[in-house]
C-alpha cells in the first residue's frame, strides 16, 4: 500500500506543518496545556487513509488522517454519509463487502496495521485493538451465551490474560454488570439495550487493548443509560491508558467526552483540533453550519439546518464536495480540492480558511412565541389510561394544549409517549377517559370519528422512510390525503397541493417523484405538507425529527415552529430529546413510566425542575460545551 | 407449548377426518351406485349401502368410522375383502423406510452441500452448482424416475431391475435392492431443496451483524463458520426438513407407481381407481396424522435449537 | 443562512419519471435481461408455444392409428409409433395445452383464493385470522396430489374437478407467504395514515397493501404455476388425466412405459418438453425474485426462515 506522505508542499506555497492534519491533541492547545516539551508519541497515528469502491472505484473516504494519544478520546463526527463508520473499521483493517482499504497506514505504537499480513492481523484484532458495534443487539450472536462470547475473545488470543476466567469476572465488573453464573449464562435477548452494550463494552476491553474503536455505542439507549456508559468508557481509558475514537453524530456527547475532535463531511476529514476549540469556536463552514443546527436547552434560538445533501461517493465533483452548500464559496471552491491548513491551533480543509473568523456561530434569538391563547384549549385530556392487551402502558393522564400554542411531550422510551398520541389520533383504540377536541368529545378509534374530526387532527410519523406509499408518487399521496378528507375538486385539490409544497420549501417537481428518490429530511417536509394540505387545527408531531441528521433536524423543527405561529395551529411535540423543546414549544409535559411526572411552561420545567425523573432527565442530558462555557477535560491520563 | 401445539393439532386432525368423509361419502346421488357403476344391480347396490352404512344418517356414519378408528374396526377393502389394516399395514411400513431413508440421506447431503456452497459463494463452481441445482428442484418426480430408468436400466446399464418384483405383503428389507432406484430418485428430488435453504440460511449468517464482529475480535475463519454461522444457519433448515418429510408423503405416490414398490403410496392409486372408499379414507387420515407429528417434532427440534424460542416462547 | 431557500430541482427527476411508469413491468423487463431469466423464458416460450401451437401443425390426427405398435422413427412418422400406434408426433404436439389451460387455471384460482385469505387475515386479525389460518391448517395437512386424489376417488378424473382441486390446494400456500408479508406490511406508517384518512379496510388492503405486494406475487404465481404443471401432469401420469383418447403429456409417459427399449421417443419427448417447461418457469422466476426482492432465494423460504425463527435475524 502506497504510503501518502505528511506534508503536501505545494510549490510556491509556504511549508505549513501539520499540515497532513496528523494533529496531536496536546500540541494543538495554546496556552491552557500542561504538556512539557517533548510531545509523547502518538498511540494511534492515521496517515492518508483512503477507501475505494472497489479496487479503483470512487472513494469513500480519502486523505483521513489523525492521531490520538493513549488515555485520550477523538471524537470522529460526521452525519450519515460522511464516512465515519468506514473509517472506523478502517482502524481494525477491515472493509465491507465492496468496499477496499486502497492506501494509507494505521499506525498503532508504531505497527502499520494495514501492512500486516492477515494471520497478524487477525492476532491484532479483539487483543491490540478492539470495536464497539452500534447495535449490540445484532452483533452479539443470539445463539450463544453472553459468557461464551466474553470468553471466545480471552481463548481466541491466548496470552491476553493469565487466567481467562477471572479476566471475564474482572472486566464485568469494570463495565458495571455482576459476574455471576447467571448472568454470564443468559442469551443476548435476554438482556435490556444498555446491559448488552456493556457486554459489548467487556468484550472489547477483555484483551487491554491498546485502541478501542467504538461506533455510536450509545444509538437507540436511553439518555440515562447513555450517560451510563459514557461514563464507563471515560473511566476505562483513563485507568487503562487506552487511545479511543469514538465515532458519533452527537455533537453534545462527543463534547462531553473527546479531548479531540475530527469532522468528517463527504469521505474527508474538513476540520480537527482540541474539541471545545472546535466545536466552541469552529472555523469550517460545515462545522459552523453543525454547530448552529444543534438544539440547546439553555437558550430560545431558532435553529438553522444546512440546505442540501452530502454528495454520495459516486458524486463527488473535483472542488470542494461542501461548495454547492457554502455560504463562503468563491468560483475556486468547485473547482480546486482544498487541503488542510493550520488556522487558529486546529486543522481546516477550506480555501476560504484565512478568511473566516473562529468563533461561536450566532443564532436568531426566538421572542417567546405569541402568548397561549387563552379560551378553551384546543385539546383537553382527562384521566386517559391505555394499555397494549393486558399491558397497561398509561394511567391516569390528564393535559391540556391551549389553543395556538405549543406543547411538548417527553420521556424516556416506554414511558408512554407515543401511545398517547396514538390514542389522541384515534390509532390505538383501547383507552378509557376523555379526550375533547375543541369541545367536542373524540371516539376512541379512527373508524368511528366522521371525517371532519379525521380532517382536523392530523398526525406525522416518526419514520419518513415508512410513513409514505413506496408505490406511490408524492402527488398522488397528496391527491389522496385531499381526497379522502376534503371535498375539493380535481382542480383545487391540484393547486393546493402545489401551494403546500412550496410552503415546505420543496419544488413542486416533487409531485411526481416516487419516495425512494427523495432524502429522508425531503420525505418528512412531505409528511408535513400531506398533513397541512387539509388545514388541521391540531398537528401531532410523533418524533419527527428522531430518524434524521442533525443539520436536517433543524430545518424540519424550524419550518414547524414557522408553521405553527403563522398558521396558528395547536401542536404536540413528541421527543426524547429535552433540547429541542427549547426550539418550538411553549410547555411542556413529562411522562414517567405511563404517568404524568410533571408539566408546566418550558421554562419553568427546564431551568427549576420538580420532578426527581425530570431533574434526573435534565442532569443526563449531553449538553454541547465551548471553550466559553466549559474547559475540556483533562488530556493526561489519570 | 408443545401441549398448546398438540391439542391444536388435535383440532385439526379431527376437521381433517370431517373433510375426508366428506369428500369420500357425500355425494349428489347414491354413492354405492356410484362405486358399482354399471355392475350395479338393484341387489349389489343394495347390500353395499348396507355394508357402507349409507343407509344411516350423515352423522351416524361418520360416528361410525371414527369410533372404528379407535377400535381398530377399519372395515374391509372393496377391492381384495382382506380388512384394510392387514393389507395396508405392511405398505406403511414399507413407504416409511422409503422416506426414512430418502429423508436421511437427502438430508445429509443437502446441509453438507448447502453449507459448502455457501462458503464458496460468488465463484463460477457456485453459479454452475446453483443453475444446476435449480434445474433439478423444477423436475416432477415422474421425470426424475423415468430419466433414472433410462439411464440405469434399460439404454445404459442393464444393472437395476427397472420394476419391482416385491409381491404385496412383503416387506422391503427382504429385497433390498429394490429401494435403490426409488431412493435415488426421492433424493435426487428433494436435496437440491435442502441445498437451497441451508446456502440461504448459511449466506444470512455469514452476512450477519454477529459475523461481522466475531471477524473483527480477530477469530479464526473456522470458528466463525463452525461456532457462529452454523448454528444460526441450523434452525431455518431443520424446519425445511421437516417439510421434506411432509413432501415425502406425497412424493411417494408417484414414486411407488413407477416403480411398482408395494408401499402406501401404491395402495392409495389402486384404490382410487377401484373407488376402495375404506382404503381411501384410512391411508389419506394416516397421511394427516403422520404431517401433524412431523410438524410438531420439527417445531420441538428447531424450538431446542433456538435459544430465544426455547425461552420466550 | 436561509431555511427556506427551496431545493434545486435535479435531472433525476425528470429521469425517474421515465422509468418508474410501470415499476413492476420494468421489473419483469430487467429480471428477463439477465442470463437466467433470458434462458428460462426462452425455454419456457419455447414449450409455450409447441404446446399452443402443436394441434394446428400436427401431421396426423392424435388418435388415428396409422403405424406400428412403437414402430421406429421414419421418415414419414418423425418419432415413431406410440403404444397402439398413433403417430407419436401428432399426439405431442396436441398433449400440451389442456395441461396448460388447467394449469393457468389452478394457478389463478390458488393466487386469488390465497391472497384474498392471506391478505385480511393479516390485516383483520384476531377471529379472521383464526378462522381463515386454521382452515389453511387443514387443507395443508394433504399433501397436494392427495387432496387432489381424495377429491376424485368418486367422481372420477373430470378435469374440471382436478383444476379446482390443485387450486385450492395452492391456496394455503400463498395465503400463508401473503400474510406474513402483510403482517409486516400492516404495521408501517404508512398504512397507519391511511387509516387516519378514514379509510375503510378493504379499500385499504385494495389500494395500500396490494400494491406492495405484487412483488411477492408474482414469484408466487410463477412458482405455483410450476407446481400445477408438475401436479397435473403426475395426475395424467398416473391415469387421471384427460379421458383416452385425448393426448396429454403426462398420459403419455406412462402408457408406453413399457416401450422404453423399443421406441423411447413416445416417452422421453413429452417428458423433456415438461422438463423445459418448469426448468424455463423456474429460473425466470428465479431471476425475477432477484430482481425484484433482491434475495439470494425465493420469497417461500425467505418467510420461512421468519415464520419459524422469528427474529432470529
Amino acid at each position: 500500500m502506497s504510503e501518502k506522505p505528511g506534508g503536501k508542499g505545494r510549490p510556491g506555497a509556504p511549508p505549513r506543518p501539520e499540515a497532513s492534519g496528523k494533529h496531536s491533541v496536546s500540541q494543538s492547545a495554546a496556552p491552557q496545556a500542561k504538556t512539557t516539551t517533548a510531545q509523547p508519541e502518538a498511540r494511534l497515528k492515521v496517515a492518508g487513509l483512503e477507501v475505494r469502491l472497489g479496487r479503483s472505484g470512487p472513494d469513500v473516504v480519502g486523505d483521513v488522517s489523525f492521531a490520538v494519544q493513549a488515555g485520550e478520546v477523538l471524537g470522529l463526527v460526521g452525519e450519515s454519509g460522511s464516512g465515519k463508520t468506514t473509517v472506523a473499521l478502517a482502524l481494525l483493517g477491515h472493509a465491507r463487502r465492496g468496499l477496499r482499504i486502497t492506501a494509507g497506514q494505521v499506525l498503532l505504537d508504531g505497527t502499520d496495521l494495514l501492512a500486516l499480513n492477515p494471520r497478524d492481523l487477525r492476532a491484532a484484532r479483539g487483543a491490540r485493538v478492539s470495536y464497539v458495534p452500534q447495535d449490540p443487539s445484532s452483533a452479539l450472536n443470539p445463539a450463544l451465551r453472553v459468557g461464551t462470547q466474553i470468553r471466545e475473545v480471552l481463548q481466541v488470543h491466548p496470552g491476553a490474560a493469565g487466567n481467562a476466567g477471572d479476566r471475564v469476572a474482572e472486566v464485568m465488573q469494570e463495565v458495571h454488570l455482576d459476574p455471576t453464573p447467571e448472568m454470564l449464562r443468559r442469551y443476548p435477548h435476554q438482556l435490556s439495550g444498555g446491559q448488552q452494550q456493556r457486554i459489548a463494552l467487556a468484550m472489547a476491553f477483555a484483551c487491554r487493548p491498546s485502541l478501542i474503536v467504538l461506533d455510536e455505542p450509545t444509538t437507540g439507549l436511553d439518555v440515562s443509560t447513555q450517560r451510563h456508559v459514557l461514563d464507563t468508557v471515560r473511566r476505562l481509558c483513563r485507568s487503562h491508558a487506552v487511545a479511543a475514537v469514538y465515532v458519533s453524530h452527537d455533537l453534545a456527547v462527543v463534547s462531553g467526552l473527546a479531548s479531540g475532535v475530527a469532522v468528517m463531511y463527504a469521505g474527508r476529514v474538513v476540520e480537527t483540533g482540541p474539541a471545545a476549540r472546535v466545536l466552541g469556536e469552529p472555523v469550517h463552514p460545515y462545522t459552523r453550519g453543525l454547530i448552529r443546527a444543534v438544539p440547546s436547552p439553555e437558550r430560545i434560538e431558532a435553529l438553522a439546518g444546512i440546505d442540501g445533501q452530502q454528495p454520495r461517493p459516486a458524486r463527488r465533483g473535483p472542488g470542494c464536495s461542501f461548495a454547492a452548500r457554502c455560504g463562503h464559496a468563491t468560483g475556486d471552491c468547485a473547482t480546486q480540492a482544498p487541503e488542510l491548513v493550520t488556522v487558529a491551533d486546529r486543522a481546516v480543509r477550506c480555501l476560504r480558511a484565512q478568511d473566516i473568523q473562529a468563533s461561536h456561530p450566532a443564532r436568531t434569538p426566538l421572542v417567546a412565541g405569541p402568548p397561549a391563547g387563552a379560551g378553551m384549549p384546543a385539546l383537553s385530556v382527562r384521566e386517559v389510561t391505555a394499555s397494549y392487551g393486558s399491558t397497561p402502558v398509561l394511567s391516569g393522564i390528564s393535559l391540556e394544549v391551549p389553543p395556538r400554542s405549543c406543547v411538548a411531550i417527553v420521556g424516556e422510551s416506554g414511558s408512554g409517549k407515543t401511545t398517547l398520541a396514538r390514542c389522541i389520533a384515534g390509532l390505538h383504540g383501547n383507552w378509557t377517559g376523555e379526550i375533547t377536541f375543541q369541545g367536542t368529545p373524540l371516539a376512541r378509534g379512527t373508524r368511528q370519528r366522521d371525517k371532519n374530526a379525521l380532517r382536523r387532527v392530523q398526525y406525522i410519523f416518526q419514520n419518513p422512510y415508512t410513513s409514505l406509499n413506496p408505490r406511490r408518487t408524492i402527488g398522488q399521496i397528496i391527491d389522496q390525503q385531499l381526497g379522502q378528507l376534503t371535498g375539493l375538486s380535481h382542480a383545487k385539490r391540484s393547486a393546493r397541493a402545489a401551494s403546500i409544497l412550496e410552503d415546505v420549501s420543496l419544488d413542486p417537481d416533487v409531485l411526481s417523484c416516487y419516495p425512494d428518490q427523495l432524502s429522508g429530511g425531503e420525505r418528512q417536509r412531505v409528511a408535513i405538507a400531506r398533513a397541512l394540505a387539509v388545514q388541521p387545527d391540531l398537528l401531532i408531531c410523533d418524533e419527527v425529527t428522531s430518524s434524521l441528521d442533525v443539520s436536517v433536524q433543524a430545518i424540519v423543527v424550524e419550518l414547524l415552529r414557522r408553521i405553527q405561529q403563522e398558521r396558528h395551529l395547536a401542536m404536540i411535540f413528541i421527543t426524547h430529546n429535552l433540547a429541542l423543546v427549547r426550539a418550538i414549544a411553549q410547555s411542556v409535559v413529562v411522562l414517567h413510566h405511563g404517568t404524568l411526572a410533571e408539566s408546566g411552561p418550558v421554562e419553568q420545567i427546564l431551568e427549576h425542575p420538580a420532578h426527581p425523573c425530570t431533574q434526573r432527565l435534565i442532569a443526563d442530558m449531553p449538553r454541547l460545551r465551548s471553550s466559553r462555557t466549559h474547559r475540556p477535560p483533562d488530556p493526561k491520563p489519570a | 407449548m408443545v401441549g398448546r401445539r398438540l391439542a391444536a393439532g388435535v383440532v385439526t386432525l379431527f376437521l381433517v377426518s370431517v373433510v375426508v368423509f366428506l369428500a369420500t361419502e357425500v355425494l349428489p346421488g347414491n354413492a354405492a351406485y356410484a362405486i358399482l357403476g354399471h355392475e350395479g344391480t338393484p341387489a349389489r347396490v343394495r347390500a353395499l349401502e348396507v355394508a357402507l352404512h349409507l343407509n344411516r344418517g350423515l352423522l351416524d356414519q361418520y360416528w361410525i368410522w371414527i369410533s372404528g378408528l379407535f377400535t381398530g374396526n377399519l372395515g374391509h377393502s372393496l377391492a381384495n375383502g382382506l380388512p384394510v389394516w392387514g393389507y395396508v399395514e405392511p405398505r406403511i411400513i414399507n413407504s416409511a423406510i422409503l422416506v426414512f431413508v430418502t429423508g436421511v440421506i437427502g438430508a445429509l447431503a443437502g446441509v453438507a452441500l448447502g453449507a459448502v456452497t455457501a462458503l464458496r459463494k460468488d465463484g463460477w463452481p457456485d453459479h454452475v452448482i446453483s443453475v444446476v441445482v435449480l434445474a433439478i428442484t423444477s423436475l416432477p418426480e415422474f421425470v426424475v424416475a423415468i430419466a433414472l430408468i433410462i439411464v440405469l436400466s434399460t439404454a445404459v446399464w442393464h444393472v437395476l431391475p427397472a420394476v419391482s418384483l416385491l409381491a404385496p405383503g412383503t416387506y422391503a428389507w427382504s429385497q433390498p435392492e429394490l429401494l435403490v432406484l426409488p431412493v435415488a430418485t426421492l433424493v435426487i428430488v428433494i436435496t437440491p431443496y435442502i441445498l437451497r435453504m441451508m446456502r440461504a440460511a448459511m449466506v444470512e449468517a455469514l452476512e450477519s451483524d454477529y459475523v461481522e464482529m466475531a471477524r473483527l475480535k480477530g477469530t479464526p475463519e473456522w470458528r466463525v463458520v463452525l461456532v457462529h454461522a452454523l448454528p444460526n444457519a441450523i434452525a431455518p433448515t431443520i424446519q425445511v426438513i421437516g417439510l421434506t418429510f411432509l413432501y415425502l408423503a406425497g412424493g411417494v405416490v408417484i414414486v411407488e407407481y413407477v416403480f411398482n414398490f408395494p408401499g402406501i403410496g401404491q395402495a392409495l392409486v389402486n384404490a382410487v381407481n377401484g373407488r376402495d372408499i375404506p382404503v381411501i379414507q384410512f391411508i389419506v387420515l394416516a397421511l394427516a396424522a403422520f404431517y401433524l407429528a412431523v410438524n410438531i417434532v420439527t417445531d420441538v427440534i428447531a424450538l431446542l435449537a433456538t435459544p430465544r424460542r426455547r425461552i420466550v416462547g | 443562512m436561509a431555511v427556506n431557500v427551496p431545493a434545486a430541482p435535479e435531472a433525476r427527476l425528470r429521469q425517474a419519471r421515465r422509468i418508474r411508469q410501470h415499476q413492476w413491468g420494468s421489473v419483469l423487463w430487467s429480471a428477463a435481461r439477465t442470463p437466467r431469466g433470458m434462458i428460462g423464458l426462452g425455454l419456457a416460450a419455447f414449450v409455450v408455444l409447441v404446446a399452443v401451437i402443436g394441434p394446428f401443425v400436427a401431421p396426423n390426427a392424435p388418435d388415428a392409428l396409422v403405424t406400428l405398435a412403437f414402430g421406429k422413427p421414419s421418415g414419414q412418422f418423425l418419432l415413431g409409433g406410440d403404444f397402439l400406434g398413433r403417430d407419436v408426433l401428432s399426439r405431442v404436439l396436441d398433449g400440451g395445452w389442456v395441461l396448460l389451460i388447467m394449469a393457468a387455471c389452478a394457478t389463478v384460482l390458488g393466487i386469488a383464493g390465497g391472497a384474498t385469505a392471506g391478505v385480511s387475515a393479516a390485516y383483520l386479525r384476531g377471529a379472521s385470522d383464526g378462522i381463515i389460518m386454521r382452515a389453511a391448517d387443514v387443507i395443508l395437512s394433504f399433501p397436494q396430489i392427495v387432496f387432489a386424489l381424495l377429491l376424485l376417488s368418486l367422481l372420477g378424473p373430470r378435469l374440471w374437478l382436478i383444476t379446482i382441486a390443485v387450486g385450492v390446494s395452492h391456496a394455503p400456500q400463498v395465503a400463508r407467504v401473503l400474510r406474513s408479508a402483510t403482517l409486516d406490511l400492516s404495521e408501517r406508517d404508512f398504512v397507519k395514515a391511511a387509516e387516519l384518512q378514514g379509510m375503510r379496510p378493504a379499500k385499504v388492503m385494495w389500494k395500500e397493501i396490494l400494491p406492495n405486494l405484487v412483488s411477492p406475487l408474482m414469484v408466487e404465481a410463477g412458482l405455483r404455476l410450476t407446481y400445477s404443471i408438475v401436479i397435473i401432469a403426475g395426475l395424467a401420469f398416473l391415469g387421471f388425466g384427460p379421458p383416452p383418447p385425448a393426448a396429454s403429456w403426462g398420459t403419455m409417459i406412462n402408457e408406453n412405459r413399457d416401450g422404453l427399449s423399443l421406441s423411447p421417443w413416445a416417452v422421453i419427448v413429452p417428458a423433456l418438453l415438461i422438463a423445459l417447461l418448469t426448468i424455463g418457469m423456474n429460473m425466470f422466476t428465479d431471476a425475477f425474485a432477484r430482481v425484484a426482492i433482491g434475495v439470494d432465494r425465493q420469497p417461500e423460504e425467505a418467510a420461512l426462515i421468519e415464520n419459524l425463527s422469528p427474529g432470529s435475524r
